[in-house]
């Protein structure tokens, strides 16, 4: 979509407004800095997201717009969590991060702020393995995507 | 060196560009130089309202009726919130209209500054697109943007809000002649392969049925449908904001459908074999409840230029999304080439099916009454005015009487909020259209409670000498919420009593206008005539009508088209 103010507000305003889920939106400028590119996860039976798709066209900022479930893709996602790590559990949450494949990026005497990618249900999967009580907090940005091989969303 | 403009003159002299001749507005603190330059020139007329909200159905009904893009100016906060109800209505009818507001100057926006409102933010959901300039030198290209979206693709109302130190900034003035947006190109040419397959479809029906709505109007294309139906000998119904795409007086019109459709209409509807929706978009009023809907097969053929009208209520076979002028053309072009004719016998049936409908005679009723039956009322303006009147109405029972019992033979002449349902639509909006036809003879229907709702325009009507005939069907209710009331409320009349109503005679006159009082039967018509015969007055009749009457058929919400209560 057009880099603009108010663009977002319209994406946003149009899902409110006719009742559709946001599951997560995720947005930045593109390499071209007159664009933005959105991924955003909704829910919804196949008229449903056919519905959210035109509706989407009809936004005069949106410039194009894809079903990545049309083919096959790749999404990641990227969560900050911090856990509490005294004793015993530093070096088994050290193992774990590593077993996700995640990065220790920030260290206290008694905390761990871990970064992990993957798709949202790695997270999931990592949250789930931590204990629940070590969790102080977390963020994620929202799942981005982008079509595999030579499938290309270009303007 | 050119010469610089401020703000406020190239606002002016875009909309002189774009050749806009009339605008409705009420100046107020953030568009006083954008007045400034109104006053210094003589290409733009502008009309004083006497409330926002009227300035925008005022240049809705200017737009309606003569096919251009209407223009509403007003100014910051509460200019803006007047306007909002006028901009909605013009955004659910798809109406091509610019707005023009003032916003409190750039350094004060977000602080809460005096007559500020978030206009973009609040005006989004009613508008096909909206501006915030804060840039003297995006002003030209923004309003020509504006005029562009609004009038191309599925029309609507485009706002452009413009600060109040934009209107005193300088720069080059350039109107850009062309403009192409990237992210903005609307379809106009149907697909060719599915106006093939349309046209397959339309000749193997049997019992067809064609369905056309607003899309028609909007894209000037009744000439197209008309000969589509008469090449075919297919029956036509017209929705609320189709009427007048096809000629009522057509044989082959079987009348409006819809919850206050004829049986014929509805019937057909519900019981073809091919439909063909054309610029319509299967709204709840239109088929009642869409499961019932489909206990029929039927095979559809949907033609619009939005593609979020299609499968959105209603699963169609062949989407076709296209102008409805240039689809139509197309489709017209292949089935003259064909050889092969849809099943004459199969029609002729249908035809016979049709006419037996047709005698249930389903718009009945007491044309003996003592009391003024406002149908009769419409009726009579019928032949009055030769069907030749631009009619505009409020929201109510009158609204459906005049669309049942005015035959609209042209496109544009039938001028109403279907889509919103807003009260004080009909009187500001039969301004535009006098405006925009000033020879032409316009009528507004309307009733004692919506005519209340934009009454001060009588003042400006006597300002700018608009001989509008208003037709007050007063039945001293809000006849529409009693009809509810009574068929689906046990009779109890919560609110909708119009008690305490001004004297219309006396009012009028008040304003400088003719007040008249018909309270019999048989002084309608000869009122009506004298009314006409004023040329150059506003002439307020208030008809004294039967309270008791209610409009039918009716298809209760939530039920089926075939599950109408009739008379």
């Amino acid at each position: 979509m057009e880099n603009e103010a108010g663009a977002l507000s319209r994406v946003a305003g149009l899902f409110s407004a006719r009742g559709y889920n946001i599951e997560s939106l995720s947005v930045a400028p593109t390499e071209d800095p007159t664009l933005s590119r959105m991924t955003l996860v909704t829910i919804g039976s196949d008229e449903i997201v056919e519905q959210v798709t035109k509706q989407l066209n009809k936004l005069i900022e949106v410039v194009k717009i894809i079903d990545l479930n049309d083919g096959s893709h790749i999404e990641r996602e990227l969560m900050l969590v911090k856990v509490r790590a005294v004793g015993a559990d530093r070096e088994e949450i050290k193992r774990l991060t590593e077993i996700f494949r995640g990065c220790i990026i920030d260290v206290t005497d008694k905390s761990y702020t871990i970064e992990l990618t993957g798709t949202s249900s790695k997270l999931d999967a990592f949250l789930e393995a931590v204990e629940r009580s070590a969790v102080l907090e977390t963020v994620r940005t929202g799942a981005s995507g982008i079509g595999r091989g030579e499938w290309i969303l270009k303007v | 060196m050119s010469v610089e403009l401020t703000g406020a003159e190239i606002t002016i002299r875009c909309l002189q560009e774009e050749g806009v001749q009339c605008i409705f507005g009420y100046p107020g603190g953030a568009v006083l130089f954008i007045y400034d330059e109104l006053f210094k020139q003589d290409k733009v007329r502008h009309i004083l309202v006497r409330h926002e909200q009227a300035a925008v159905h005022a240049a809705d009904g200017y737009a309606r009726s003569s096919n251009k893009v209407g223009v509403a100016l007003v100014t910051s906060g509460p200019g803006v919130t007047n306007a909002v109800t006028g901009i909605a209505t013009a955004y659910m009818d798809s109406i091509p209209m610019v707005v023009i507001s003032g916003q409190v100057p750039t350094s004060a926006i977000g602080l809460d500054a005096f007559q500020e409102v978030d206009t973009v933010g609040i005006t989004r959901p009613c508008v096909k697109h909206n501006f915030l300039v804060k840039d003297v030198t995006e002003l030209a290209l923004t309003i020509k943007k504006a005029f562009y979206i609004a009038s191309t693709g599925r029309p609507g109302p485009v706002l452009v809000d413009i600060p109040k130190d934009v209107t005193q900034q300088k720069t080059k003035f350039v109107y850009p002649e062309k403009i192409s947006m990237r992210s903005y190109n609307p379809v106009v040419k149907g697909h060719a392969r599915q106006i093939k397959k349309a046209a397959e479809l339309i000749l193997s029906a049997k019992r067809p049925m064609i369905y056309a709505g607003g899309g028609v109007i909007l894209s000037n294309a009744s000439a197209q449908l008309t000969e589509l139906a008469k090449i075919l000998n297919f029956p036509c119904t017209n929705t609320l904001m189709g009427l007048g795409g096809f000629p009522a007086t057509n044989e082959q019109s079987l009348g409006m459908l819809g919850m206050h459709g004829t049986y014929e209409a509805n019937m057909a509807m519900q019981y073809c074999d091919v439909l063909v929706a054309i610029g319509a978009r299967f709204d709840d009023r239109v088929i009642g409840n869409p499961k019932h809907f489909f206990n029929e097969n039927r095979k559809i053929i949907h033609i619009d230029i939005d593609p979020s009208s299609i499968s959105k209520r209603v699963k169609v076979d062949i989407p076709i999304v296209g102008d409805v002028l240039d689809v139509l053309s197309e489709l017209i072009k292949l089935l003259k080439a064909e050889k092969k004719k849809p099943d004459q016998a199969a029609l002729n049936e249908w035809w016979k099916q049709i006419d037996l409908w047709r005698e249930r005679d389903c718009l009945k009723y007491e044309r003996g009454s003592q009391i003024i039956k406002p149908q009769m009322v419409i009726e009579k303006l019928f032949q009055v005015t030769k069907g030749d009147a631009f009619i505009t109405s409020d929201v109510g029972q009158h609204q459906m009487w005049a669309a049942q019992f005015y035959k609209f033979d042209k496109p544009r002449r039938w001028i109403n909020s279907g889509g919103l349902g807003t009260m004080g639509f009909g009187m500001p909006a039969a301004m535009g259209v006098q405006l925009a036809n000033p020879k032409g003879k316009v009528a507004c229907i309307t009733g004692e409670a919506s005519i209340q709702m934009c009454i001060q325009e009588l003042s400006t009507c006597k300002q700018y000498k608009l001989p509008l005939k208003i037709i007050n069907l007063n039945n001293r209710y809000m006849g529409m919420v009693r009809q509810w009331q009574e068929f689906f409320h046990g009779n109890r009349y919560a609110e909708s009593y119009m008690d305490a109503l001004p004297d219309f005679v006396k009012l009028a006159e008040s304003y400088g206008h003719v007040g008249m009082k018909i309270e019999q039967p048989k002084d309608v018509e000869a009122a009506l005539k004298e009314a006409f015969k004023m040329k150059d007055r506003l002439v307020f009749m208030d008809f004294i009508t039967d309270q008791t009457e209610n409009v039918f058929p009716m298809v209760p919400g939530g039920k089926g088209l075939s599950e109408m209560i009739l008379v």
